[in-house]
């Protein structure tokens, strides 16, 4: 008996709708971020991201909206992040109804704001969005929606991290990143291992066999997927019911 | 029946009032002792730092006006933190007292676990319990903490009406007459959950 291995969706969105990796025409609720938190509260979604991926500071009032309407449809956790620069702006999301807040490149220019955080919030309401792109025998921490190289090395940016007091590491592969060609293992592996707080694994996901392998292989604690969900590919329900049947522990019923 | 929240500042109060709303109860937050001395339902929700809750129940004289509606028979659910300050004390903020109504103490989770225990994990029911009436005994809550009371046994046999285990086993629902307690976050936990803030208003009621 140990921890269930979470399943999460998440939700890219700009000004109100959600916008990355969805495929409109499979559903028609596939743009709305409160139709879509219904639907993975019921299907047995063990908690729900929601990212602002403009962070544009004129439309963060838009974003707390929507982290105020989805909380209200959820009983599950809910992490929200995307352009939190100070500890005012993570105050914000945490008062609009988030859990547990990301942050990412701001925690690259100024890591002092993990501790801020953790201070304020509690390390479990932390967690340390970490965008991690191959660069021969490592890997390169990207900022900026993975477009900007920096000279912190993942594994040991992850490791700081958590020393500081982020308690989760959401670790996405640049190089899988909408590519539904699977999880990158090795990557997941490297700082799961290494790191001492639960690791989410996050970018290149398409088949059930796909989490199977980042929990087996990856020592994942939790995978995040957005557009197989949205679109409505792969139901939580099912896969959740195919990683229970590979003996792989996972919360269910529920 | 009207349940009031014990407002200090914690993070998960807004989470809780909202899982009421859905169960159709009302709700209000309560920050003074003449509140806490009103009330007729009490929860202590609460996550961050043992400390600063044991500080602000101090600072604000809110200590003995909890003790005194628990005394008095008031129900009352602590929730995470809530459930820890319970408790003699905590390794977290060894220097406070905790409220000294169950016996035992809060201490790191430890053995080869990563902290926090973050995540949905299984209920192991030790025996009869009001708050976990009609949920099977293995069923998943959801807890993210880094602290909690080890299962000793023998003197928390009484009060433990279930644990969970993470590098070892420890308390995960206490209940002593009106007192009832959960490590879990019930506003967070699903249908599970849920179904224990149920039972909680409907003892309470």
């Amino acid at each position: 008996m140990s921890l269930a291995h979470r399943i999460i969706p998440c939700l890219d969105t700009d000004g109100g709708r959600v916008v990355k990796g969805v495929n409109f025409v499979a559903l028609r609720d596939a743009g709305d971020p409160v139709a879509l938190a219904r639907r993975y509260n019921a299907e047995c979604a063990d908690e729900l991201v929601v990212l602002d991926i403009a962070a544009s500071r004129d439309r963060r009032p838009t974003f707390l909206e929507t982290i105020r309407k989805v909380a209200a449809e959820l009983a599950i956790p809910l992490t929200a992040g995307g352009g939190i620069r100070t500890l005012d702006d993570a105050r914000a999301v945490v008062r609009a109804g988030a859990d547990k807040v990301t942050v990412n490149t701001a925690a690259v220019l100024r890591p002092g704001l993990i501790s801020e955080l953790s201070e304020e919030f509690g390390s479990q309401a932390v967690v340390l969005a970490i965008d991690a792109k191959r660069d021969g025998e490592c890997w390169r921490v990207m900022t900026t929606g993975g477009r900007v190289s920096t000279d912190l090395e993942a594994v040991t940016w992850a490791t700081k991290g958590a020393e500081l007091g982020a308690g989760e590491i959401l670790l996405t592969s640049v190089d899988r990143d909408g590519t539904q060609s699977g999880f990158d293992v090795a990557l997941t592996a490297a700082i799961s291992k290494q790191v001492m707080v639960p690791v989410i694994a996050s970018g290149g996901a398409r088949w059930p066999q796909h989490f199977a392998e980042i929990f087996r292989e990856g020592a994942a604690d939790a995978a995040l997927a957005a557009s197989i969900f949205h679109d409505g590919i792969q139901s939580i329900r099912s896969l959740k019911e195919f990683l229970a049947s590979e003996k792989i522990q996972v919360r269910l019923p529920c | 029946m009207n349940v009031s929240l014990l407002d200090y500042g914690a993070g998960n109060l807004p989470s809780v009032e909202r899982a009421l709303q859905r169960l159709g109860a009302r709700s209000e937050r309560v920050s003074t002792s003449a509140g806490v001395a009103n009330a007729s339902a009490l929860i202590l929700p609460g996550v961050g730092h043992y400390g600063a809750l044991i500080r602000a129940l101090d600072r604000d004289g809110l200590r003995e006006s909890l003790i005194a509606a628990i005394e008095r028979g008031v129900p009352f659910l602590g929730i995470c933190l809530g459930l820890q300050a319970l408790f003699q004390k905590s390794e977290e903020a060894p220097d406070l007292r905790g409220l000294q109504i169950l016996p035992g103490s809060v201490r790191v989770m430890s053995g080869a676990v990563k902290l926090p225990h973050m995540g949905w994990n299984q209920v192991q029911t030790k025996c009869e319990s009001r708050l976990l009436e009609g949920i099977d005994s293995g069923a998943y809550f959801y807890f993210a903490h880094s602290y909690a009371a080890p299962y000793t046994g023998d003197e928390q046999a009484l009060e433990t009406r279930a644990t969970c285990s993470y590098g070892g086993e420890f308390v995960a629902v206490a209940e002593k007459e009106n007192i009832f307690a959960v490590q879990f976050h019930p506003e967070k936990s699903g249908d599970a959950g849920q179904r224990v803030l149920e039972n909680f208003l409907r003892i309470a009621a």
